[in-house]
């Protein structure tokens, strides 16, 4: 089991938890992610970890509410248990292994769209700490949704908000944003982009425009996490990949988004069905379970 | 009674079993065993003994069992094998131990792998105690991997005295054992869990959740932690591919991830949150007892499953057993049969799959008669999910990220003796890690003699 320390509802659906795994605190490097399970009937459920404290070994992760495990998971408090906690899994950004006078070099922008703000931070941060100053961009569909806008604040060089209703920062989507940063005169040697597969998709297209090499942070669906299973296999260019053991961050101009947006959406109806089921057991009056063939679980709990 | 035949056990009806997960066979009861017993000669020079990897001595366990002594037949078996209640229902017994019994050269070979079942079976129920270790030895071993070779090498470690940690990476342990041989031909509660227990009553202590090579690493491991030998059991788990246009589609699982789903995560149970796509046809690429097991899922699940293999009938490289149950459950078989391309529609979904007949030629280096394309006589199956069986390599974690452990061409750890002793220095080795893709005995084999060689390479 592994002790939940602290939790914080960051905004409407997001929720940041700091989580006792000395395991995985000791190792993690920023880029990589955990698998979680919830409870014993728990699905695994991937997360990237968001920061990590190696002396008093914890895991930060945030995390968005859309289905079964996340609405669970969003339950627990401090002092609750969570039963499975592994890690850290994938490997570490590239950034990590570059040399730092090159590194100190380089223009980086990151792009952040949502809960994608959670990835992003750690890697700004040990940007950071190593002395190297990035641009961050960090996107969302309107004010209440924006993120960790004060941690990011510290570690990033400047940081740009957008919201795509012009509720706070500057109206519009990231794309823009890039697009007038580099009209400005902002040069960029790279770009890491990491948010909704419909957002990285429109940032790959600009940036491969404007000639930017650009780094995504692949999330499809896993199962194990260590190369076992081939759930989250994907395209790269010609090539097939585990995203878990290969990725999860490539090189966004090889990837075909079109064709793993359909393969996201593999168990939608599956998982809307798992989310009525689990409301009607929780008391929820007003919900008729339709899972076909009725519902055979023997009453409520 | 007919001396030449095995006295019959009792199935679940194949109609009733193709729509439930328990258990297929429901093995001996007393009465039934010991009968049964009555038919071995208690051979003076047994061949059976040979063709066992981990050579049990059958003609004592059954003699005792003649006399109903079950306590002394589980003690004759368990000095052989850790996990007799697993081996005796997945074991090839028909290549194995049976294969060599000298009543099957006239008639029916004696039934040994039932009868091993029903002893161990009965020692679960009854709660056997194995026997605890004499004295402790104040030495920290590591074993990777909770599959039977894991399992085996620590439970064996643990007589000896060591003080043993089990490191999985999954949330359960078990291995093959739990995420891939299904419920209806082992069951887990019953079997598997129960075996674990009496692994870890030996003072086995066991920690999930890590990745070794990830969460830690084998240095680290002997560095930190002061482990003074290691015992890597990790299976070969990585999926194969064929590399054909369209596998990537949607309802295109490996037979790992579909097996995973519904063993290690029951998604065959509505309480579980685990989600499975149930195709009406599903197409199971492979001829092996993944490919059986993963299509005996499917079938349960309610779909219609083919499966579709290179060879023929003869070369069919599962379990005798699996191949005729599945055939009585109503699994098709598409026989010298092989995929081109996978067929999909404009969401990306699988609708079928095209395949070409095969035609047997001459037989190459594994003595077998390769399989060869029938020229333009491809077609095409109806097909929403399609699973590929087609066997499983090691995962590079361990070796990528551990100096000096030297790999084969096949990227399986290389061993330099008959104790598992691998390229690194109190480092050992064994089961799927080290062979490849085989079975349950040999690797059970393998972390026995592990075990051994790590006590000589400790007592030195
Ligand atoms: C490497 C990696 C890192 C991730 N990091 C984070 C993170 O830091 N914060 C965060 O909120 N989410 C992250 N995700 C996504 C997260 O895993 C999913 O949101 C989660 O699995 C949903 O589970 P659920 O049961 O709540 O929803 P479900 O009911 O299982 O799924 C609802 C919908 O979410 C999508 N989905 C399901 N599983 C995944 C998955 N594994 N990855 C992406 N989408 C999925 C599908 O479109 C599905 O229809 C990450 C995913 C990966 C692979
Ligand atoms: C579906 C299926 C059906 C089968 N049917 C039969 C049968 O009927 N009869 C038979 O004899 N054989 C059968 N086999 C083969 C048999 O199960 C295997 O040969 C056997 O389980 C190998 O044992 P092992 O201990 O070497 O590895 P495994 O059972 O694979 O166990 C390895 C364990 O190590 C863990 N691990 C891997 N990497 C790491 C790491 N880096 N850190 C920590 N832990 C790690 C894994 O999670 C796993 O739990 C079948 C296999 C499958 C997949
Ligand atoms: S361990 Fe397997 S091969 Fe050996 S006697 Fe038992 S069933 Fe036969
Ligand atoms: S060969 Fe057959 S008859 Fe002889 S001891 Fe073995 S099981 Fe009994
Ligand atoms: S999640 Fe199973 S192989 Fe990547």
């Amino acid at each position: 089991m592994y002790k939940v320390l602290e939790t914080k509802q960051l905004c409407d659906k997001i929720y940041l938890m700091v989580i006792e795994a000395p395991r995985v605190a000791a190792q993690c490097q920023p880029g990589q992610f955990v698998i979680i399970c919830v409870d014993e009937q728990g699905e695994r459920v991937p997360l990237t970890i968001c920061d990590f404290n190696r002396e008093k070994g914890t895991v930060t992760i945030v995390f968005q509410v859309i289905g079964v495990s996340t609405e669970k998971l969003a339950l627990y408090k401090a002092g609750d248990s969570i039963n499975d906690f592994t890690g850290p899994l994938g490997n570490p950004s590239e950034l990590i292994n570059e040399d730092i006078v090159e590194l100190k070099g380089k223009r980086i922008l990151f792009v952040a769209g949502g809960v994608g703000t959670a990835p992003v931070y750690p890697q700004v941060k040990w940007l950071k700490e190593q002395g190297v100053l990035v641009d961050v961009i960090v996107g969302a569909k309107t004010k209440d949704l924006v993120i960790l806008e004060d941690e990011m604040g510290v570690v990033a060089g400047n940081l740009y908000i957008t919201t795509d209703d012009g509720s706070y920062g500057k109206k519009g989507m990231v794309t823009e944003a890039i697009r007038s940063l580099v009209e400005n005169g902002h040069q960029y040697d790279l770009c890491v982009a990491i948010g909704p597969l419909i957002m990285m998709k429109f940032v790959c297209l600009v940036t491969k425009e404007l000639n930017i090499p650009t780094i995504v942070s692949m999330n499809p669906i896993m199962v194990d996490g260590t190369g076992m299973c081939g759930a989250c296999r994907l395209e790269v260019g010609s090539d097939t990949k585990f995203a878990c053991v290969d990725g999860p961050e490539f090189d966004g101009h090889k990837i075909d988004f079109d064709a793993i947006m359909k393969r996201q959406g593999m168990y939608k109806n599956l998982e809307a069905k798992a989310v009525e089921h689990y409301h009607h057991h929780h008391n929820d009056t007003n919900h008729v379970c339709t899972r076909s063939g009725g519902c055979i679980c023997g009453g409520e709990k | 009674m007919d001396i030449l035949k095995k006295v019959p056990v009792r199935d679940q009806n194949p109609k009733v079993r193709a729509t439930n997960f328990d258990e297929v066979c429901l093995g001996y009861n007393m009465d039934e065993a010991v009968e049964e017993a009555q038919r071995c000669m208690e051979c003076k020079n047994p061949q059976c003994v040979k063709g066992c990897p981990v050579a049990v001595d059958i003609p004592n366990f059954i003699g005792a069992l003649k006399k109903s002594n079950i306590a002394e037949a589980y003690n004759v078996i368990t000095q052989s094998s850790a996990l007799p209640a697993v081996c005796g229902r997945v074991c090839p017994q028909e290549s194995q131990c049976e294969g060599k019994c000298i009543r099957g050269i006239k008639g029916e070979p004696v039934s040994i792998g039932k009868l091993e079942r029903f002893v161990a079976d009965y020692a679960l129920e009854n709660d056997f105690k194995p026997k605890k270790p004499n004295e402790k030895i104040d030495k920290k071993v590591a074993v990777i991997g909770s599959g039977p070779a894991g399992l085996t090498c620590a439970g064996d470690l643990a007589r000896l005295g060591y003080d043993v940690t089990v490191f999985e990476a999954l949330h359960k342990y078990g291995g093959v054992l739990v995420y891939g041989i299904p419920e209806f031909r082992l069951p887990k509660e019953k079997v598997v869990q129960k075996e674990i227990e009496k692994v870890a009553e030996m003072g086995v202590k066991f920690e999930k959740n890590v990745i070794v090579g990830k969460s830690v690493t084998i240095q680290q491991l002997m560095d930190n932690e002061k482990f003074v030998a290691i015992f890597i059991g990790s299976g070969a788990g990585l999926p194969k591919f064929m590399n054909i246009p369209g596998e990537n589609a949607n309802g295109v699982f490996s037979a790992n991830e579909y097996l995973t789903r519904n063993n290690l995560m029951k998604a065959f149970d509505e309480n579980y949150d685990t989600p499975i796509i149930i195709g009406k046809n599903v197409v199971v690429v492979g001829g092996g007892n993944v490919a059986m097991d993963a299509a005996r899922t499917a079938l349960r699940l309610g779909s219609n499953v083919n499966i579709v293999y290179r060879r023929g009938e003869k070369e069919l490289p599962a379990r005798v057993e699996e191949v005729h149950h599945a055939k009585e459950e109503g699994v098709q078989f598409d026989l010298l049969r092989n995929p081109k391309r996978i067929i999909t529609n404009e969401n990306g979904d699988v609708c079928g799959i095209e395949v070409i007949k095969m035609d047997l030629g001459e037989p190459d280096e594994s003595g077998r008669r390769s399989p060869i394309e029938v020229i333009g006589s491809e077609y095409e199956i109806k097909a929403d999910v399609v699973i590929m069986a087609l066997g499983t390599s090691p995962n590079p974690l361990i070796s990528s990220t551990t100096e000096g452990l030297d790999l084969d061409r096949r990227k399986c750890i290389v061993t330099t003796d008959e104790f598992g002793q691998t390229t690194k220095v109190g480092v050992f080795a064994g089961g799927d890690a080290v062979t490849g893709a085989a079975t349950v005995i040999l690797a059970m084999g393998a972390g026995k003699a592990a075990a051994e060689g790590i006590h000589k390479f400790l007592s030195e």
